[in-house]
């Protein structure tokens, strides 16, 4: 009975958080504060393990997979990818600051210009365009290697996703909207799971905090065979309640990633890595 | 046997004509065990996810363990209704609203709720 109680406070709560429109710094220190109030030893810079920052058992196993990282070779092979001349001579890093190398956690921002979000996949495949190239495929192989590169070159980064104006504060509310919003047959929304059930087990599955959802990508996971990125994981979970997956790197998406990076704000870049 | 068969059939032609007129429709040999495969497929209640049911591995824990139900509900009709569509009692539920949304069908959910009620 006092377990039912805590878990309609838990959703009144939320409940209040969806639906203001509150400023987005509001939002993030709101949900700190209900999962501080919920893991109350875990340190803010844990967030970015997920399960294995809530679970010591799971935690063991998984380090002992990182002890010989899975993810290893698309490191270096990213690396490859990254500093081979496209065929007009220049390289991918051509097209950033810093010839790419440490701003991972710069991504997604919002562009003024396009006035949309702009996610790291979608830099990478624009440079291959601005340089005659056909674009990678989304999610997983060369995109999910460079990937592991640059995110690889910029581990402990602490991100730091900017909302500059109102269209971008647009942008974010709509991610907030979609993460709220119950879809799929099964009627859940990314919030059920991960917020207002966070740690607790859906089957045998620990379900991970949304804070720190953002800083570790891509993964390895042996359910993929392969490292895939963030949208692909957001497939994964409509999957799970029987929604229908948004486009690669749709308006959707894009939003909703920055939405879900701008909770992860303040934390330092961990990827790539691996989950079960 | 074709006795039994026939008592069978007797009862279901009875819960058949007293579901006409009082609702929940009265259990029928067989529901109990039919209920309880219905709610334990994956693909159909998969209660299991977020309840813990006695008989059942590895269960979630969204969700208060299904115990006691007679005595949690004493009218089998708030227990259906519990389950047809849980958001009548809490609008942010995280519970699937199994009959609302036609993730049961009217026969698989009757069954589900006298597997449950007998738990
Ligand atoms: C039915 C429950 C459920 C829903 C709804 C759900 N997820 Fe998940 N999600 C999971 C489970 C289970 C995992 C794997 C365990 C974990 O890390 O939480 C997971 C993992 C994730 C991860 C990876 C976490 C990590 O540490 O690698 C992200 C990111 C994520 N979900 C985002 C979302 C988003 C965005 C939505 C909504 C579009 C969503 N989830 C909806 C159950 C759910
Ligand atoms: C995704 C999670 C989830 C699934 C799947 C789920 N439930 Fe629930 N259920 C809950 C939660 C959470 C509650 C607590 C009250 C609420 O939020 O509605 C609950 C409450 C209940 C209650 C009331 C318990 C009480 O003592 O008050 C019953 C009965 C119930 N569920 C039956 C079922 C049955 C039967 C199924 C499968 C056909 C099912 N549930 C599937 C999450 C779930």
């Amino acid at each position: 009975m006092r377990k039912i109680g805590s878990i309609v406070v838990a959703g009144c709560l939320l409940g209040v958080a969806a639906s203001t429109f509150a400023a987005p710094e509001d939002d993030l220190k709101s949900l700190q504060k209900f999962y501080k109030e919920r893991f109350p030893d875990l340190k803010q810079d844990e967030y970015v393990n997920g399960v294995y920052a809530l679970d010591a058992g799971l935690r063991e196993q998984w380090q002992a997979i990182e002890d010989f990282p899975p993810y290893e070779m698309d490191i270096d092979e990213g690396k490859k990818l990254f500093e081979t001349p496209f065929k007009n001579g220049k390289t991918y890093g051509s097209c950033f600051e810093k010839g790419g190398i440490s701003i991972a956690h710069k991504y997604p921002y919002f562009d003024a210009k396009t006035g949309k979000v702009v996610t790291l996949e979608q830099a990478v495949n624009d440079c291959r365009k601005t340089n005659g190239e056909e674009p990678l495929p989304w999610y997983k192989g060369k995109i999910a290697q460079i990937m592991s590169y640059m995110n690889f070159t910029s581990r402990g980064n602490v991100i730091k996703v900017d909302i500059p104006n109102d269209a971008a504060r647009q942008a974010y509310e709509q991610g907030r909207k979609y993460y709220f919003a119950r879809r799929g047959q099964l009627n859940m929304s990314c919030a059920h799971c991960h917020i207002d059930n966070a740690g607790r087990r859906i089957r045998a599955d620990l379900l991970s905090p949304a804070i720190g959802h953002a800083a570790h990508w891509p993964v390895y996971r042996s359910d993929w065979g392969a490292v895939g990125t963030l949208q692909m994981r957001f497939d994964g979970c409509n999957k799970q309640v029987r929604a229908k997956a948004a486009a690669p790197q749709s308006d959707e998406y894009r939003n909703l990633e920055y939405f879900i990076t701008y909770m992860s704000n303040g934390l330092p870049l961990a990827g790539p890595t691996s989950r079960k | 046997m074709r006795k039994a068969m026939k008592l069978v059939m007797a009862a279901s032609v009875v819960a058949l004509v007293m579901s006409v007129t009082i609702t929940p429709a009265t259990a029928v040999a067989g529901d109990v065990e039919e209920g309880k495969v219905i709610a334990f497929d994956r693909q159909k209640g998969n209660c299991l996810a977020c309840h813990a049911i006695e008989g059942g591995s590895l269960p979630g824990n969204i969700g208060p363990p299904l115990v006691q139900m007679k005595s949690r509900f004493p009218d089998k009709a708030k227990l259906r209704d519990q389950i047809f569509d849980p958001t009548r009692n809490n609008p942010n539920t995280i519970m699937p609203p199994f009959g609302k949304l036609d993730l049961l069908t009217a026969e698989e959910l009757r069954k589900v709720v006298e597997f449950v009620y007998s738990l």
